[in-house]
């Protein structure tokens, strides 16, 4: 999930096939190697013979691709299917997709489990996806030449077709896959020239649009099975407590209350209904032991890091002398900035679905990581891991939460126990109080310009928990957690002088993957203080930046392209205002400038305008790209102008929407995405237009008051 | 005793508690899911429905207060997605996760029901009551702009093919790659 995982798909693969019988032709995937010995959870699920699938073509000419990524809104399932249909030259209407199950075949290289995050999903997909493709147009153009008794070189393949072109006869795939299923998988195939791309590139409608304007896409919380009950569950209101004792007599007393059980996180109330649980968990008596974080507060916790960045952390980037330079130069400037805890609120709420049997489980889950959801069951069913099968529905949005398992320990647990499918699922407020948050994080930063008023020197000292320690135990080492420095550790300004480290500071809150990750609070401490040291140099912040992107020229392109299409050289309006920002995350690069108005004396803010620069390398679907830049700017805005989860005596203080307020369609700017063209290879998309918002929008409001912003959410006293 | 009500064009009658949200009933009684818990309190409006053509929040209204009346829910839009609302929405790829937009749909076409050439102010008043994670409100906004023209002139729409309504929509945007727009 670590933004700054480089892809490993130089490793070796190699393709197999199955011919299945009347179903056609199927290509899959082995992928061996190290990988696995990574996995947080052993999942040791696929049988070594069972060949997972990626793609299948009938003898009815259908193209079955298995979507081995969650699909949670960022359009994952047509980027595969566009990326599988390009090699494979089929008819995109002919097209099928179904989830894949829970395998090692899927594993994502990012993560070393099957997984969905750290906008890997295109990046991981692109090579097999491309390979699989290819060598199935392969062996069906191979297996029309041996019908034809032609050279394999005088046909093609085109729109589910083989066309031999002397003779112009056509066989199409349906009637190919039965012979070409028992060819051998041809080695390297080659893959095609990108000039001859015609579906990569073009903006492709989605696939799933349909059956989400109906309200027939099934999520997890729509899972349905014969004699399921449902659960919700009581859970500790302080991190880390647990249940001293409860009487259930009031809750079992509500009709339609069928058990009232103690779980390793709570205690789950089932009923005939959702709505029955809740009342039952309402009557519910329940004595917690509010164990060690009885007396966190936000206060507290901001002390703590206040007091641990006054010592040195470990060191996580270190360029020149950054102390001796700092002692000599013509003007220092400091600041403190501090981010919150933020919660992910994902439209749907956890969920999850469980039937623990005796020789099986079957897990129906909105979840990110299948792998790690299989290893979770397993160990609590008591079953192998192959005899637990993971069904991974539409995600009603995922943004990093749906990467816990913590919703399927509560159904597989509640279902054990019953011995019967039980569906748990969570209340709104459950969502917002025992989540996976983005760490809360403090920040000292110092940077030093010469007597020109230009950058020598950048120091930044982060304290904030650590995520990987949280998922990942055993990978931080050193006391360094990449996640927590990402988005300043990276400063791409040709600054000579540079220490940025870091204290691991842990809270009792448990955190998580955040959208965008590290990146979504260090952007806003970096990008709003590099605007700092040019207001303090005199210099105009686009013109700043641009300089000293000398050895960044990507970050460099699309810094000019949003400056460009913003016309930062000509003048705003009367009492119009920008501010800009550039960051590289997710192996992607993402500039901003936003619009802004202040009215002062009401202490209000309207952003008219966002110009959004993504260079994301080869673009699958632009049209994806635009809605996954639009979806991450209201997403950055959200969290700027509304949201902070505050902790008091241990426990979370928001509640549901009313607290924890959401951008909506009164508040939408304008949102205008441009994508620099390229033929680099696909990087991520989902996250990169999180992190640049804060800081060009406080940027903004510095233009408009003079003020700088130096924590979120932005306050109305900030504006005045 | 049984409350009844009409769902979707057909008569219905359940046997719960009378205090049983509306929400509930369709879900978990009835098995209709297309209609979303979000909130429980009417700030999110995922599980927005018609009850008598008003855009109302399924999770708050007592399954009592129902009786009698006409109810409709997102699968009842249209049986076949030919809801101009729905149309609109397939032509500009509104949904992302598309766990909201159930709610988003069914206030839309309240709105359009009522209003057949909404301006943008009354976009903003119309859906303000519905919260999309995924952020995909430009594309809302520009579906019901499209949706009120297919409404109000469905022949002139229906001169245009499927794949020129697609490529308007997809034009609608900024998509073109380093565009010089």
């Amino acid at each position: 999930m670590s933004a700054g995982t480089t892809m490993r798909v130089d490793r070796r693969s190699f393709l197999k096939t199955s011919a299945a019988g009347a179903t056609g032709l199927v290509i899959g995937f082995y992928l061996p190697g190290r990988f696995e010995a990574l996995a947080a959870t052993p999942a040791d699920s696929a049988a070594p013979a069972a060949l997972n699938a990626w793609m299948r073509i009938g003898t009815d000419n259908s193209v079955t691709i298995v979507i081995d990524k969650s699909e949670m809104g960022q359009g994952i399932l047509t980027a595969l299917c566009m990326i599988a249909a390009e090699e494979l030259e089929c008819d995109w209407k002919k097209i099928r997709t179904e989830f894949a199950p829970a395998a090692k075949e899927y594993f994502n290289p990012a993560f070393g489990t099957q997984g969905t995050g750290g906008s890997s999903s295109v990046r991981s997909s692109w090579d097999p996806m491309r390979k699989a493709g290819a060598a199935a147009r392969d062996m069906l153009i191979q297996a029309a030449a041996q019908k034809w008794g032609v050279e394999k070189t005088t046909c093609r393949a085109e729109n589910s077709m083989v066309v031999h072109e002397a003779t112009k006869r056509k066989l199409t795939y349906g009637s190919l896959v039965e012979a070409a299923a028992k060819l051998p998988v041809p080695a390297d195939v080659p893959l095609k020239d990108p000039k001859q791309f015609h579906v990569i590139g073009k903006s492709t409608k989605r696939l799933d649009t349909p059956d989400k304007v109906n309200g027939q896409a099934e999520f997890g919380i729509d899972v349905r099975r014969p004699g399921m009950l449902y659960a919700v569950v009581a859970r500790c209101p302080v991190f880390g407590g647990k249940v001293a004792s409860f009487d259930a007599t009031k809750a079992k007393a509500v009709p339609g209350v069928k058990d009232v059980i103690q779980i390793s996180r709570g205690i789950a109330v089932v009923a005939d209904s959702t709505w029955t649980a809740m009342q039952g968990r309402r009557a519910l008596d329940v004595k917690w032991d509010e164990g060690a974080n009885a007396n966190v507060s936000s206060d507290s916790i901001s002390k703590l890091f206040a007091e641990r960045t006054s010592q040195p952390g470990v060191e996580a980037r270190k360029e020149g002398d950054a102390a001796a330079s700092l002692a000599g130069v013509a003007s220092k400037i400091e600041a403190v900035y501090e981010a919150p805890f933020l919660s992910h609120a994902t439209m749907e709420p956890q969920n999850c679905t469980a039937d623990v049997r005796a020789d099986r489980c079957d897990v129906w889950a909105p979840t990110q990581f299948q792998t790690i959801a299989q290893g979770t069951a397993a160990r609590i069913s008591g079953l192998k891991p192959e005899a637990v099968f993971i069904h991974t529905t539409f995600l009603g949005g995922g943004f990093g939460r749906r990467a816990a398992p913590d919703f399927v320990i509560e159904a597989v647990e509640t279902s054990k126990a019953m011995g019967a499918p039980v569906k748990v699922t969570w209340s709104r407020e459950d969502d917002m109080q025992h989540d996976f948050y983005r760490p809360a994080s403090y920040a000292r930063l110092a940077g030093g310009l010469n007597a020109d008023g230009w950058p020598v020197a950048w120091t930044t000292r982060v304290a904030c928990p650590s995520i990987m320690n949280a998922f990942f135990p055993g990978s931080v080492k050193n006391n360094l957690d990449p996640t927590s420095v990402e988005g300043v550790e990276n400063l791409p300004y040709s600054i000579p002088n540079i220490l940025v480290d870091y204290q691991l500071t842990e809270t009792g809150i448990p955190v998580g993957f955040w959208r965008s990750v590290g990146n979504s609070q260090n952007g806003f401490f970096s990008e709003c203080f590099m605007d700092e040291l040019a207001a303090a140099g005199k210099k105009d912040p686009y013109e700043f930046r641009r300089r000293f992107l000398d050895k960044a020229p990507r970050h460099l392109g699309v810094l000019e392209l949003a400056a460009q299409k913003a016309g930062w050289d000509k003048p705003l309006p009367a009492g119009r205002f920008r501010g800009i920002a550039v960051l590289f995350a997710f192996e992607s690069y993402g500039a901003q400038v936003i619009e802004i108005s202040v009215n002062r004396s009401q202490r209000t803010l309207k952003v008219h305008r966002v110009v959004c620069a993504v260079d994301v390398g080869r673009v699958v679907n632009p049209s994806t790209i635009v809605a996954q830049s639009e979806s991450a700017v209201v997403y950055g805005l959200t969290a700027a102008l509304h949201d902070a989860i505050t902790i008091s005596r241990g426990r979370v203080e928001q509640t549901n929407f009313n607290n924890y307020p959401m951008v909506r369609m009164n508040e939408m700017p304008v949102i205008e995405v441009h994508i620099v063209p390229s033929e680099e290879k696909p990087t991520g998309s989902g996250e990169l237009s999180v992190p640049p918002v804060a800081p060009a929008l406080c940027n903004a409001i510095f233009a408009a008051t003079g003020k700088r912003i130096r924590h979120m959410p932005i306050r109305p006293e900030d504006l005045a | 005793m049984a409350i009844q009500f009409t769902l979707n064009g057909a008569p219905q009658a359940v046997d719960v508690n009378p205090n049983m949200p509306l929400l509930w009933v369709l879900r978990d009684t009835l098995g209709m899911t297309g209609t979303k818990f979000g909130c429980g309190m009417a700030l999110c409006g995922a599980c927005t429905v018609h009850i008598d053509g008003e855009a109302t929040r399924s999770c708050v209204t007592p399954i009592s207060t129902v009786s009698g009346k006409k109810v409709t829910t997102i699968e009842g839009l249209s049986p076949d997605r030919s809801h101009p609302v729905q149309k609109a929405w397939i032509d500009i790829d509104v949904p992302q996760c598309g766990y909201c937009q159930s709610g988003q749909i069914m206030s839309a076409a309240a709105l359009l029901s009522k209003n057949t050439k909404p301006s943008d102010s009354d976009i903003d008043d119309a859906m303000k009551g519905n919260i999309c994670r995924c952020g995909t409100y430009q594309r809302i906004r520009q579906a019901i702009h499209r949706a009120a023209q297919l409404h109000d002139a469905p022949a002139k729409a229906a001169k245009l093919g499927a794949h020129e309504i697609e490529e308007q929509a997809l034009s609608a945007e900024t998509v073109e790659v380093g565009g010089a727009a």
